[in-house]
């Protein structure tokens, strides 16, 4: 049966007549107000094509001023059509160079995807692009439109040739719902009605199949989402009537008073006591229901958890594969802690490894160390905390995911998970009866880790090394972490690139935390250029124990101090990416301490290191 | 479970984002015009959140020349519904002489409307903006997202607009930025009478067709609120059967001529006509990029 609201992204190739299109169908179903109409009316005698006639009906979808003047980078126009048998809403992806992520986006939202074709020009590169996008995306109808069939003599055989090439195309992409339509859409040729020119055709006008289309899903064998098990993402709890309310979206199967649910990723089992849907109680409610819920029982539920059954529950997970299609402007850098969002679930995200880069137009997959802007790989996902997961094709709403730049909260990746990795259910999270604060209590200290962050030649070492000297003299059992040092062993497969400067600070990190865990004092000097990656190492050291010292020497004391005579080899360009001379240094924000070696000395440096020391050992739990 | 229409699908869009906005913001707050379009999102809200109250303040850009029974409806509607309402009048540009009388459109909506608003927001600290504007209003926004994050000064900058992908509502913000949610982008001005209709949102009685006091100026119907419109030579006051499509300060929102005096009515004359409801509204006259350039200086 046919929804009453059909969600359709356009796909088409600069020039192929997409704009045509869109406004041609706009025109002919009366959605274009008058006095809309008639500034297009004025713009044709302007801008319009030669034999457009009146109205040139590009011109009703592309804002000239618009149009010209956005510099969106991603985009995505919405617009708005309906005829009396459904609703249709277009999502236009303008072609430009950023197609891929224009498109992935747009994709996101719809369920069938109107590729369009050139007659004259046949398949391009482009149209196996766009095909490989919108299935990797799920969208599994897809409705071809051979255009501009006029400037080819609307001949039967060319048309055909592109339907069954096209087809091929689809099938081994897994997509059999194809239709495809030979089409005028500056005339208006079997857009809306049929065309006299093509008396050999015998399929629908576009109108038609886009109002009689049942879209499917890959994946989903068009199953029934009322059928499947419960989904239910928790958006916020609040508290009315004495009660807590779950408030969410059912994304998928139904809920009802008395349902045993089980909540992930915490695992907590709990009964459905009350239902509302949308401020009235209600016996059920499925699929795209907004609801409120309350437990039976008083359990922990808070966003980013989902309400399963107990009998279907989705999968928990640390670890999982996913395809990625990379949005950045900057490529991905392994290693380097971004902010996953998937359903209303954040974490703190790591890729641990690229598996391949698919080629986008032939879906070779290829060995790559990152990707950039616009390309698709599948790659291993590390989370910092458990997570709810289902493979995209089998879920969409659990399954999607976006990676997020933690300093511009800028999107810089779309991912869709694979599959779970099973590695934490192996390697499960041993909790012993000796915990790092009994081994520190023996050792009569508060397991800490002092960060020292700067510039090369800022101090760094002279100042770790006073503190570690007056810690032992007093008793303190500590241990000093050096980059430069650690670059002999544990890191030395790494150089400087961004990408493996961010593993060089997550090893320091991950060995810190395992020194602090035996009770240490850790002191990790490293020069740590990125504010991502040390709130990477805060992350995983644990934000109670983590200090962040920042040595603030000046870039001009640092050079002229020059003590391993880097500075020099990097001016005169022996030395590529040099922090301070051509890679960047980012300033904390708000670091615990900062200190100036310039206007100090390495001895009072090293005293206010250890007052701030002093004042966090009296602090309770000390 | 019944079959789902259109606006079902429609109002469980608008509640997905008006529990994701409220979830991710620290201090958000309702933009209320007093007009059709926020009165729905006010409408959606109480549904969202219920049975607890609207968990939100919500705020009037009040230029003093909303017409009267706008304000009247106002004051009945916070009391009914027991909301937390912010009426915020820039009393400098009013005392300074501000007024769509003696200033052109622009630059009196730009001191009492647009830097009302930033003042406003400013104040309150609120970091999250809930509005009622629709992508299909004009062809300019079609490309506006669900979540416009603003920079520092409010300012919409392309640069900052992102990828909003699949229903991950992300309204995490950098340091200075803002964020305008429309939880109505998808929805068309038929959908929002139909809902209306549907659910029997109260509303202004100015949108009903009713003899008002109009003169014409310009080729639109002004409806003469107060004696604070001045007369040209030669425009005579005379009663007339209007509806308001959309409403603001008196004097600069045109009326059309009507019979439709029920919502059933007003329905049924959109679904026949063919103008876009902005042909009344003065300020965007000047042509299809003016309201671009009004929402990079922080207008709603
Ligand atoms: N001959 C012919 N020209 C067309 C047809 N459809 C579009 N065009 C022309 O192709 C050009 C590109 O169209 P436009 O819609 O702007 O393409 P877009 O870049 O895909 O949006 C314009 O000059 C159109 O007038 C068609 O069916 N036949």
């Amino acid at each position: 049966m046919a929804a009453p609201l059909l969600r359709v992204l356009t796909c088409g190739s600069v020039d192929d007549g997409k704009s045509t299109l869109i406004g041609r169908l706009l025109l002919e179903t009366d959605s274009v107000p008058t006095d809309q109409l008639a500034a297009a009316r004025a713009d044709t005698k302007r801008f319009g094509a030669r034999d457009a006639g009146e109205i040139d009906p590009a011109l009703l979808v592309d804002g000239l001023e618009a149009e010209r003047e956005q510099a969106i980078t991603i985009d995505v126009a919405w617009r708005y059509f309906s005829t009396d048998a459904r609703r249709f809403v277009v999502i236009d992806t303008p072609g430009h160079v950023q197609y891929t992520r224009n498109m992935a986006t747009g994709a996101s939202h719809a369920e069938v995807a109107l590729v369009l074709v050139d007659a004259s020009k046949g398949l391009l590169e482009q149209t196996y692009r766009h095909a490989r996008i919108v299935t990797s995306l799920g969208i599994g109808s897809i409705v071809l439109v051979v255009n501009k069939m006029d400037r080819i003599g609307w001949d039967r055989g060319v048309f055909e040739r592109i339907a069954t090439e096209f087809s091929a195309l689809a099938e081994g992409l897994g997509v059999d719902d194809v239709t495809s339509i030979p089409a005028a859409a500056l005339h208006g040729d079997n857009v809306t009605s049929r065309s006299e020119r093509s008396a050999w055709y015998g399929g629908p006008t576009l109108l038609e199949q886009l109002e009689r289309v049942v879209p499917r899903r890959l994946g989903t064998d068009g199953q029934d989402p009322a059928t499947g098990s419960l989904r239910l993402i928790v958006q916020s709890v609040q508290r009315a009537e004495g009660v807590r309310w779950l408030l969410g979206t059912v994304s998928r199967g139904t809920v009802a008073p008395g349902d045993a649910v089980e909540v992930l990723p915490a695992r907590q089992r709990g009964t459905v006591a009350r239902l509302e849907r949308l401020g009235v109680e209600v016996e059920r409610a499925g699929p795209e229901d907004p609801v409120a819920v309350v437990l039976a029982e008083d359990l922990d539920v808070g966003r980013g958890q989902v309400v399963t059954h107990p009998d279907g529950p989705s999968e928990v997970s640390r670890q999982f594969v996913a395809r990625l299609v990379w949005f950045g402007e900057e490529p991905m850098v392994p290693a380097r802690p971004y902010v996953l969002q998937l359903g209303t679930a954040v974490r703190t995200a790591t890729v641990t490894r690229l598996r391949h880069r698919t080629d986008v137009v032939t879906g070779a997959e290829l060995a790559e160390r990152t990707l950039a802007m616009n390309e698709l790989g599948v790659v291993e996902l590390d989370v910092d905390r458990e997570l709810a997961i289902d493979p995209y094709l089998e879920h969409r709403d659990t399954g999607a995911f976006v990676l997020i730049d933690r300093a511009s909260a800028e999107v810089v990746a779309a991912g869709m998970v694979l599959h779970g990795l099973r590695r934490s259910t192996n390697v499960r999270w041993e909790e012993h009866a000796v915990g790092p604060t009994e081994r520190g209590r023996l050792l009569g200290q508060r397991p800490t880790v002092v960060w020292f962050t700067g510039l090369s030649g800022s101090g760094k070492s002279t100042v770790a090394d006073l503190v570690e000297r007056a810690l032992h003299a007093s008793g303190r059992a500590t241990m000093l972490l050096d980059a430069d040092n650690v670059r002999h062993g544990l890191t030395r497969d790494l150089g400087f690139t961004e990408a493996d400067r961010a593993e060089n600070v997550r090893r320091l990190a991950e060995a810190a935390r395992l020194l602090a865990d035996a009770g240490l004092i850790v002191l990790v000097c490293a020069i740590s250029p990125r504010n991502e990656e040390r709130e990477g190492a805060r992350a995983i050291i644990g934000a109670d124990r983590f200090v962040e010292v920042h040595v603030a020497t000046r870039l001009e004391v640092c050079e002229e101090r020059d003590p391993k005579g880097l500075y020099a080899r990097a001016r005169r360009g022996d030395i590529p990416n040099f922090t301070g001379i051509d890679a960047p240094y980012e300033d904390p924000d708000d670091p615990d301490l900062r200190l100036d070696t310039g206007a100090s000395s390495a001895e009072e440096a090293a005293a206010e290191v250890i007052a701030l020391l002093e004042g966090l050992r009296s602090a309770p739990g000390a | 479970m019944s079959e789902r229409s259109v606006l079902d699908e429609l109002e469980a869009e608008s509640v997905h984002i008006l529990r994701d906005a409220v979830a991710q913001a620290k201090r958000p707050v309702l933009l209320y015009s007093v007009g059709k379009d926020s009165s729905v999102l006010l409408h959606l809200a109480r549904k969202a959140f219920h049975p607890a109250p609207v968990p939100f303040p919500v705020l009037h850009i009040d230029t003093t020349w909303n017409p009267h029974e706008m304000i009247t409806f106002r004051d009945a509607l916070v009391a009914r519904y027991g909301l937390d309402l912010i009426a915020w009048i820039n009393h400098e540009g009013l005392d300074a002489g501000y007024s769509p009388i003696t200033h052109p459109s622009d630059v009196y909506t730009d001191v009492m409307l647009t830097q009302a608003l930033r003042a406003a927001l400013d104040h309150h600290r609120f970091d999250l903006a809930l509005g009622g504007a629709r992508r299909d209003e004009e062809r300019s926004r079609a490309k506006e997202r669900v979540f416009s994050v603003r920079g520092p000064g409010h300012v919409w900058d392309p640069r900052r607009q992102r990828p909003e992908l699949w229903r991950l509502n992300n309204a995490r913000l950098a340091e200075g930025e803002t964020v305008r949610v429309f939880p109505l982008s998808n929805w068309t001005e038929l959908d929002v009478w139909r809902y209306i209709e549907r659910e029997g949102i109260p509303l202004v009685p100015l949108y009903l067709a009713e003899e008002r006091r109009v003169i014409e100026r310009d080729g639109t119907l002004i409806m003469v609120d107060d004696d604070r419109l001045v007369l040209r030579e030669g425009e005579v006051v005379e009663h007339r059967r209007v509806r308001f499509r959309t409403l603001g300060c008196y004097p600069l929102s045109g009326c059309v001529e009507s019979t439709a005096t029920t919502v059933d009515a007003i329905v049924r004359e959109i679904e026949a006509s063919s103008l876009s409801e902005r042909q009344g509204r003065l300020i965007d006259g000047e042509g299809n990029a003016s309201m671009e350039a009004k929402k990079r200086e922080g207008y709603f």
